[in-house]
């Protein structure tokens, strides 16, 4: 069983190798690699789930959707049509026919089956199946609230994909974004939440204010934004539990592109005052503010890497806008990007390997990744305006948002949210009601 | 006290006619107390009695001053056309000691948001510290930036970049 699991991740690794050695090979160039090209994903089987009672129906039915579409999404797995199914698994206990799977080109097969005990929680037991080994590669019970039905089938696509890849997924997580609506003179803006789906989305302020780039904390159910609350520009907290929402500090001129600390206890924002641009630091529970950056430049957009030790921030310092390093104390500034064109937005990875960024080359604005010394730069899609990459928390998957240009009477200016994998592969537009741009997504939900 | 002097009102008909042909106090968004009379191309040999803009409104910096400077593409510096307007506006803060105002930064969509944000900021303050220069009081003066979020032109195009990288005084 250990081997076969090998060989599934063997396989997936060959799928996402040879765009890794393009990045091991450009090392200290300029490579622009937006080249497409297709991915063989693994075929899997995943029938409608065994019903316990018909009370779970519905359930047995949706979770099978919600795991497939998960799958799908990201690239790797392609879903058998459950049309050319020979037979539908009726007892979770019973080992599968295998060659029943096998003449339809299935890999894997999940079986499930949803439940509804005494207690009226949803109950759902699923095996995944190796067709070639014939064996269980994993079985798990999972139990929730019955309104939870949607994070129970993440999870289970979570542990699907972490068992054939070896990496940690990333479906059971959430997407606060800034979702938008009128003419481009007067947007309104609402900050908004969603499954990384588009499922059970939420708008979580009413527009009356302006809010722009909202981030998950790590640790807690919070979100740190920019709200035009009283037309003063200022970083707030918002308590995604109780809908509060706090301004943080008291500062004599404009916060803005705030970002929690790994640890979650702090939040590093921009303080504009009197013409100049700096980066501090705010200590969450003693509510003091460190300055980290001193120079006359504009010094923004920080992210801190996944061990709180540094930040990789935007500076114009040396004449144009770019990307730079440096301890997390202020100290140590290295210059990292020294391609042609203009750096911003930069985000360090969770597995803190690489640093997405903004690039702005030659009238197109891409989003690429870089590795933490500069090089390696990859530029993963274009546009006329994409822009402020967040990372799934494994790592593997970027989203973004993409506008289009507008003509004089306010046709076009449309944006939306879209997903890439880190290949550069899989790029597919997350649907929101109205237009979105600004996404963060979070941790995975525990 | 506002009309006692002739040669105001007299000025407030000139002005008044310039108006039409400026831009109009919309993109302002506090153009409430503006009520200008229907002035025509030609004037009527007969007096006709119109009513100016409030002086010392949002409207009447509009009409008489001009509420914006512009920038070049990631510039904050005045150009000489820009300081020769933000003269006008400290020499009309003067005239209307009690007014304060907020200077607005703006930039056009060819950056990130965040940059934007900042390069905004620095737009309204290069008019501020120029303001303060000429003795305009800073308590007077508060500095706001929208970055690219709120366009004066729509469109995608270079002529309405020129005229979305600006600095917009705002009577408050």
């Amino acid at each position: 069983m250990k081997t076969i699991t090998k060989a599934y991740r063997v396989l997936i690794l060959a799928l996402i190798l040879p765009a890794l050695q393009i990045a091991g090979a450009a090392r200290a160039e300029l490579v622009i690699d937006i080249t497409r090209g297709n991915v063989e994903p693994l075929p899997i089987a995943i029938p409608a789930f065994i019903e316990a009672k018909p009370e779970a129906a519905r359930y047995a039915k949706d979770i099978a959707a919600v795991v497939t579409a998960d799958l799908e999404r990201s690239g790797l797995f392609t879903a058998v049509d459950p049309r050319a199914f020979i037979e539908t698994p009726t007892d979770l206990f019973v080992r599968p026919n295998f060659n029943n799977w096998r003449v339809l080109n299935a890999q894997a097969l999940v079986v499930g089956r949803a439940d509804i005990p005494a207690d009226g929680q949803l109950r759902v037991e699923f095996r995944l199946w190796d067709i070639f080994s014939q064996q269980a590669l994993s079985g798990v019970t999972l139990t929730t609230v019955q309104t939870n039905w949607r994070s129970l089938a993440h999870k289970i696509a979570d542990e699907i994909y972490e068992r054939i890849t070896g990496e940690s997924s990333y479906f059971d997580t959430r997407v606060v974004y800034i979702s938008e609506t009128g003419p481009p003179d007067a947007r309104i803006k609402r900050l908004s939440i969603m499954d990384a789906d588009g499922a059970r989305h939420q708008f979580l302020t009413d527009g009356s204010n302006l809010v722009l780039t909202p981030r998950f904390s790590t640790t807690s159910q919070e979100i740190t934004y920019l709200s035009y609350e009283n037309n003063q520009p200022r970083v707030y907290l918002y308590n995604i539990n109780t809908g509060e929402q706090e301004v943080l500090g008291d500062f004599p001129g404009m916060t803005f592109a705030p970002r929690f600390s790994p640890d979650g206890n702090s939040v590093i924002m921009s303080l504009a005052e009197q013409g100049n641009t700096d980066i501090h630091v705010m200590d969450l529970r003693t509510r003091q503010v460190k300055r980290l950056t001193r120079n006359p430049a504009i010094d923004t957009a920080p992210s801190f890497s996944p061990d709180g030790r540094r930040v990789v921030f935007e500076s114009d310092r040396g004449g144009s806008q770019q990307l730079y390093i440096m301890s997390a104390a202020g100290e140590g500034v290295q210059r990292i990007s020294f391609g042609q064109g203009r750096y911003g937005t930069p985000v360090w990875s969770p597995r803190g390997d690489l640093i997405a960024f903004t690039k702005i080359y030659q009238g197109a604005f891409h989003i690429g990744v870089m590795r933490t010394d500069g090089s390696g730069e990859r530029l993963l899609t274009k546009g006329f305006l994409v822009e402020g990459p967040t990372w799934a928390p494994n790592g593997r998957v970027l989203m973004f948002y993409r506008q289009t240009p507008s003509d004089a009477v306010g046709k076009g200016g449309e944006s939306r949210l879209f997903s890439i994998d880190l290949t550069g592969f899989n790029e597919r537009e997350v649907i929101t009601p109205l237009d979105g741009s600004d996404p963060a997504w979070s941790p995975l939900v525990p | 006290m506002r009309l006692k002097l002739p040669i105001m009102i007299a000025a407030a008909f000139v002005l008044a006619a310039c108006s039409t042909a400026s831009e109009e106090a919309a993109n302002s968004g506090s153009s409430g107390a503006a009520d200008t009379a229907a002035v025509q191309a030609t004037p009527d040999p007969q007096v006709s009695r119109s009513t100016g803009p409030e002086p010392g409104s949002q409207a009447d910096l509009v009409a008489n001053v001009g509420d914006r400077v512009f920038f070049e593409f990631d510039k904050f510096s005045l150009k000489p056309e820009s300081r020769a307007a933000v003269e006008r506006w400290s020499a009309w803060l003067k005239t209307y000691p009690n007014v304060t105002v907020t200077l607005e930064g703006h930039a056009d969509e060819r950056g990130t948001r965040e940059y934007n944000l900042a390069l905004g900021e620095r737009r309204a303050n290069a008019a501020r510290e120029y303001m303060v220069s000429l003795g305009i009081d800073p308590n007077r003066l508060r500095v706001v930036s929208f970055g690219k979020e709120r366009p004066a032109v729509i469109g995608s195009t270079d002529t309405a970049y020129s005229q979305n990288r600006r600095s917009v005084l705002a009577v408050n």
